[in-house]
């Protein structure tokens, strides 16, 4: 059994290997191909699953050792993998949706001509996250962290002809840096504190080290987590990288890439149960992004971009429980499987309504599109009311448990965590139902005047016809059956894990769990967070709901206003670190040439003309050289008597 | 006892009792590769006076290329008899010593000269003249230049093929040179393979004047500083009374055992030992071509035929530092804290002085010659270690070095105009656009003369200043650095020019060399990379041949 672990990052990889360096032979097929590899990781992790189910929960852990990769004196860095309850949870999501969203990708991506590669780059983004999440030590994961940075990279770039698209990939991939430089510090400090960073001895012997030393490394995990999981205060490329087309923002950017950061947080658990002050600054990330993200999604009227900040408003709530400890983890991987589904479905069903929209993804041009793609809308509607947390839908099951254990954490803490948990509950609840009430219900808003601005270039809409007035369809099957598989998780996969709490009994023994106790009832809990759900859903509907939609925005308020340019995070970070940054740069260029050049410069010249002068000591007379040869002799002996006398 | 009576008693004594004089005791064997190299020689010579002028090229080709292989399958012989290690000795009555670094040297100026052979006989690159092919030496060198008798002699197609016994004596002397154990074997080994580079020097076919001129001022420095070491013998003899390097350092450490009333006398005279000892360095660091005696250096390198230059530049560079390392290790080790703190000096103004004067060279023979005498500081950095591993990295260096200077000094010859070589930089600016291959192989050189990582000049230079820096000699090393980048400059501005300046109309062409040229720039391409790469076992090899005879 050990041995198909490795093949469940080989097979993606080969796919990527074949597709990028295949060349055009294989445009015809390639993506068969790509998909047909990912179904098969999918087969081997289901295999490995069905495996470790029968065998005793202790026993469960496999490992795999590949081969030593840097073994240089103490420091030993092995490629090896180990495949626990949680790095299996992921392997299943990560290659179950993956599939998915591969076959619905077919569909997409039919008409676009570089089909072949976008299929090699999702397939390596498969091989480089299973590596993550697979890895049994710091520096493998961050080998497979850097892989989903460059595939994430490349798949958000992917449409480069856009000057947007290129330059949201390359924003993705600046900020990501900064985490990255999070990460390297901490292998780099557990490597100084322990002397290996295997997750096995670093963490069996995490509270041998000092609280000191622990909490430095758990910050510069929490910054490394924060840049991959888009966390305050490196949010600022998530919702940029919704130009890469939509399956990529399903599958990276909503379901697997960006939860990374709570996989590295509870994977590193024992390290932060050892250092509290890294604890609560996790918990504040979580709260603060969680707010944050779900005001930024209430103003969004491009459809992607409102539900980016939806994720990062729900990764925020993972990362707050995954910040609470025993009591936490096991819920924050659970709201991330959960949301994994209902997550890539939304956005299987944007990319599902933009198909049919000719590409359109302002909200306010849509309208009505029920009675147009039954399908989607159901899908739609299905992944909706799991996020709001509909009870008996997904969402419901695991982000209730992850409110009634913010309340659990006790003291004030646990009160102010508690209450930003059901505040943004009740702002879910609004902003997914004004995405659903401006897509789906009301007047129809496209087609009626011309539009003035012209719809986005991407080659699909081309081919179709991009100034014709849209003509909204259902999808082809390659997209509604996996938009369906999805619905199905979204509605039953919360209830599953919850009978029984099968879940957290099949996660207990990695994570470890303890019973917070919660100052309110778990009844009351649920039923707050039903009140707040109704308000939200509400007062949505009053907004949007009763009353017709304008085709361009409102002016709106000055929160409004600010909550559409992602409450000035890009003018924050212009005027913090990117004006700074530029009077640093221009200073350093002014001291490289100055001094620097400088130094350089004249000692160039200095050489040179001490070069010229020495020169003319050769002279081309034998004489004078002989000279020479004379007083060198003559200097030899001096110097050498010399030395004797002192 | 009258005046008479004395000379009388003399004559009668060894009249006498002629059997009382111990025959010398040769092993032949230990001295293999020297006889047989001078044996050839000398079958050279009787070739010249004996064969007929047109089949004396194959001749001394074959004569040299199967003495010098031979000598140095004697050499692995030796070594593989363990002579380098446990079984190393003095030989021919204290003479010569057959030990670890005299065979590793040994070794390297024999392969250094078989590829340098190969060099001497190319006989393509110039256009024949009279139909009949020609080399890089005078028809009849004693034949004034431009004179009538040179036409007819280039007429009648004759060729110096004395150019190989010459080379095969010069080896002979520069074989025995780092092996002599005493101070006149020293000396007759200095002459032995100075005489024929000199008249080496003068044999170049286009550039007479300057071939001349430079033999002549290489004689006379020669002479000059051959006398300084002569003189020198002279002192350290009267200080210690015996030539032999055992004799001398036990009288330096003060281990005599019998104390004749003559020795007694001198013992004490330090200045003897110590002016003596300066001027015998004196002799070998002109060899070696140091700061301030380094003159000849420029002037001789551009003059002589370019294969006579890599050879010379090479081998007598190898055989030099060998009787150095073998003087200062062996003769001088009581006298180390009076002659390191000199020998500091002379590293640093080598290093510097070669590296700085290069920068504004215009000539590529001219830049290679200065770039040796800033190497020539290099490697002496690691001689001041005075530890094994100083030893041993010099060993390595000099391997090292050797082969990247005869293959750039053979690239040199493939570049050519309508007067021969073209040795101006400027004719070589664009060559790399015009002939990739050869301007890709001398960037390779110059790589490796500048040190680079992944080239024999880095590991070379890596366990110099190594060895320099752990024997406390840090900041030697420093400015071993300093001058390394210093160098770096005038190597890589070549490059630049050859691979990014647009190239001249009116440049020069790159002949198209026979096998044996080919096979000279192939070999140093393939060492200089080989022991870049990997340069452990060769290092491995250099250490265990660190041990001196005594």
């Amino acid at each position: 059994m050990e041995n198909l672990i490795g093949l469940l990052v080989a097979a993606p990889l080969l796919g990527a290997a074949l597709l990028l360096c295949g060349g055009r032979r294989l445009d015809g097929k390639g993506h068969l191909l790509g998909t047909a590899l990912a179904v098969a990781s999918f087969v081997i992790g289901a295999v490995l699953f069905a495996d470790m189910l029968g065998r005793d929960e202790h026993d469960r852990a496999l490992h795999s050792h590949l081969f030593s990769w840097i073994p240089v004196g103490g420091f030993r860095a092995d490629v090896a993998f180990q495949l626990d309850q949680l790095s299996m949870t992921f392997v299943l999501l990560i290659t179950g949706v993956g599939s998915l969203i591969h076959i619905y990708s077919i569909g997409y991506m039919e008409h676009d001509e570089r089909r072949r590669r976008f299929f090699g780059y999702l397939n390596l983004f498969l091989a480089a996250m299973l590596l993550l999440v697979l890895a049994d030590n710091y520096l493998l994961l961050y080998v497979g962290w850097e892989g989903v940075g460059l595939a994430s990279y490349l798949l958000i770039g992917f449409w480069q002809h856009k000057p947007s698209a290129a330059t949201a990939a390359k924003k993705a991939f600046i900020v990501n840096r900064v985490g990255d430089v999070g990460l390297s510090i901490a292998i780099m400090l557990m490597f100084t504190t322990f002397g290996t960073f295997a997750f096995a001895p670093v963490l069996s012997h995490a509270t041998d080290a000092s609280e000191g030393k622990l909490t430095a490394i758990g910050l510069m995990l929490l910054l490394a987590a924060c840049g991959k999981s888009a966390q305050v205060p490196l949010q600022s490329w998530l919702g940029d990288a919704m130009e890469g087309p939509t399956p990529v923002s399903a599958l990276i950017h909503a379901a697997t890439m960006v939860t990374a950061g709570v996989y590295l947080i509870t994977r590193s658990g024992a390290i932060f149960n050892a250092a509290p002050d890294a604890q609560t600054a996790v918990v504040t990330v979580g709260a603060v992004t969680l707010l944050f993200g779900a005001i930024v999604g209430c103003a969004k009227d491009d459809i992607k971009k409102a539900l980016a900040g939806s994720t990062m408003s729900q990764i925020g709530y993972m990362i707050l429980a995954a910040g609470l400890g025993p009591i936490g983890y096991v819920f924050a991987i659970m709201h991330l499987v959960t949301h994994g589904f209902f997550k890539a479905g939304l956005f299987l069903g944007a990319g599902s309504v933009m198909h049919a929209m000719n590409d359109e993804v302002d909200m306010r041009k849509y309208g009505g599109l029920r009675k147009y793609m039954p399908v989607t809308f159901v899908t739609f509607g299905l992944g909706y009311l799991a996020i709001i947390g509909f009870p008996g839908l997904s969402g419901f099951w695991s982000k209730d448990k992850i409110i009634e254990a913010a309340f659990a954490k006790g003291g004030t803490e646990g009160w102010i965590l508690g209450g930003v948990a059901l505040l943004g509950a009740a702002i879910t609840a609004y902003y997914m139902t004004r995405v659903m009430l401006l897509t789906f219900f009301g007047e129809k808003r496209w087609g009626t005047t011309p539009s003035p601005e012209e719809p986005s270039a991407e080659p699909a809409a081309e081919t179709a016809g991009a100034h014709a007035e849209p003509h909204p369809h259902e999808s082809p099957k390659s997209m509604t059956i996996p938009m369906i598989v999805l619905a199905f998780g979204s509605v039953f996969a919360g209830g599953l894990f919850s009978l029984n709490d099968a879940f957290l009994k099949w996660l207990e023994p990695v994570t470890s769990h303890s019973h917070g106790d919660s100052p309110i009832g778990a009844a009351t809990v649920t039923a707050g967070t039903m009140v707040v759900l109704l308000v939200g859903v509400g007062l949505a509907w009053a907004q949007y709901g009763r009353r017709p939609v304008p085709r361009t925005a409102p002016r709106g308020s000055l929160l409004t206003r600010a909550a559409r340019r992602d409450l000035l995070q890009d003018d924050f970070n212009h005027v913090v670190l990117v004006k700074p940054g530029q009077y640093l740069t221009r200073g350093l260029v002014y001291v490289d040439h100055k001094l620097v050049d400088g130094v350089v410069n004249g000692t160039a010249a200095s050489v040179g003309g001490l070069s010229g002068r020495l020169r003319k000591l050769q002279n081309g007379y034998a004489r004078s050289y002989a000279v020479g040869m004379f007083a060198g002799t003559a200097a030899l002996i001096a110097a050498t008597l010399l030395m004797r006398a002192v | 006892m009258s005046h008479a009576a004395t000379v009388h008693m003399l004559w009668t004594t060894a009249s006498v009792s002629p059997d009382k004089i111990p025959s010398p005791d040769i092993e032949y064997g230990q001295l293999a590769p020297t006889l047989i190299v001078l044996g050839a020689a000398i079958v050279g010579v009787l070739i010249e006076a004996l064969l007929p002028r047109r089949h004396r090229y194959a001749a001394q080709l074959f004569v040299s290329v199967v003495a010098l292989a031979a000598a140095f399958a004697a050499v692995l012989g030796l070594a593989a008899g363990d002579y380098g290690t446990t079984k190393a000795r003095i030989a021919a009555m204290g003479a010569i010593a057959v030990d670890g670094p005299a065979l590793f040297l040994e070794g390297t100026i024999l392969l250094v000269a078989l590829v340098a052979v190969f060099t001497f006989a190319e006989r393509r690159l110039d256009p024949a003249a009279h139909g009949n092919r020609v080399d890089s030496f005078a028809a009849q060198p004693a034949a004034v230049p431009g004179g009538e008798a040179e036409q007819a002699a280039v007429k009648a197609g004759f060729t110096t093929t004395e150019v190989f016994p010459l080379v095969l004596f010069a080896v002979g002397g520069m074989l025995v040179f780092p092996a002599a154990n005493d101070l006149l074997t020293l000396f007759v080994a200095l002459e032995v393979f100075s005489l024929p580079l000199y008249v080496l020097c003068a044999l170049a076919r286009r550039h007479r004047m300057l071939s001349q001129e430079a033999a002549v001022k290489y004689f006379l420095l020669g002479a000059f500083s051959s006398a300084f070491l002569l003189f020198g013998i002279a002192l350290l003899y009267g200080y210690a009374g015996t030539v032999t390097y055992a004799g001398i350092a036990d009288v330096v450490d003060g281990q005599v055992g019998d104390i004749t009333p003559a020795l007694a006398g001198t013992m004490g005279n330090d200045a003897l030992l110590l002016i003596g000892g300066a001027m015998v360095l004196m002799g070998l660091l002109f060899k070696i071509g140091a700061v301030p005696f380094h003159m000849w250096t420029p002037d001789v390198y551009q003059g002589a035929p370019t294969p006579v230059t890599g050879f010379m530049a090479a081998a007598t560079k190898v055989a030099a530092f060998g009787a150095l390392l073998r003087l200062l290790y062996v003769v001088l080790p009581g006298l180390r804290w009076d002659w390191r703190p000199v020998m500091w000096g002379v590293a640093i103004v080598t290093m510097l002085g070669g590296a700085i004067v290069a920068v504004t060279q215009t000539d590529v023979k001219r830049l290679l010659a200065y770039s040796s005498i800033a190497h020539a500081g290099f490697i002496l950095a690691g001689v001041i270690a005075t530890t094994p591993d100083g030893i041993s990295s010099v060993l390595f260096y000099l391997a090292a070095y050797s082969f990247v200077t005869l293959g750039a000094f053979s690239v040199v010859t493939l570049v050519r105009d309508a007067g021969g070589e073209a040795t101006h930089l400027s004719k070589w600016a664009g060559l790399g656009r015009r002939s990739p291959l050869v301007a890709a192989v001398f960037a390779v050189f110059l790589l490796a003369f500048a040190g680079i990582p992944l080239t024999s000049g880095f590991a070379g230079k890596f366990a110099v200043f190594k060895a320099a820096a752990d024997g406390g000699a840090g900041a030697l090393v420093v400015i071993g650095v300093i001058s390394s980048a210093i160098a770096a400059f005038f190597y890589i501005r070549v490059i630049v020019l050859m691979f990014f300046s647009e190239p001249r109309t009116e440049g020069p062409s790159v002949a198209v060399p026979s096998p044996l040229t080919s096979a000279a720039i192939a070999i140093g391409v393939v060492v200089t990379i080989v022991l870049g790469v990997a340069p452990q076992y060769f290092l491995d090899l250099a250490g265990q041949a660190g041990v001196f005879v005594r």
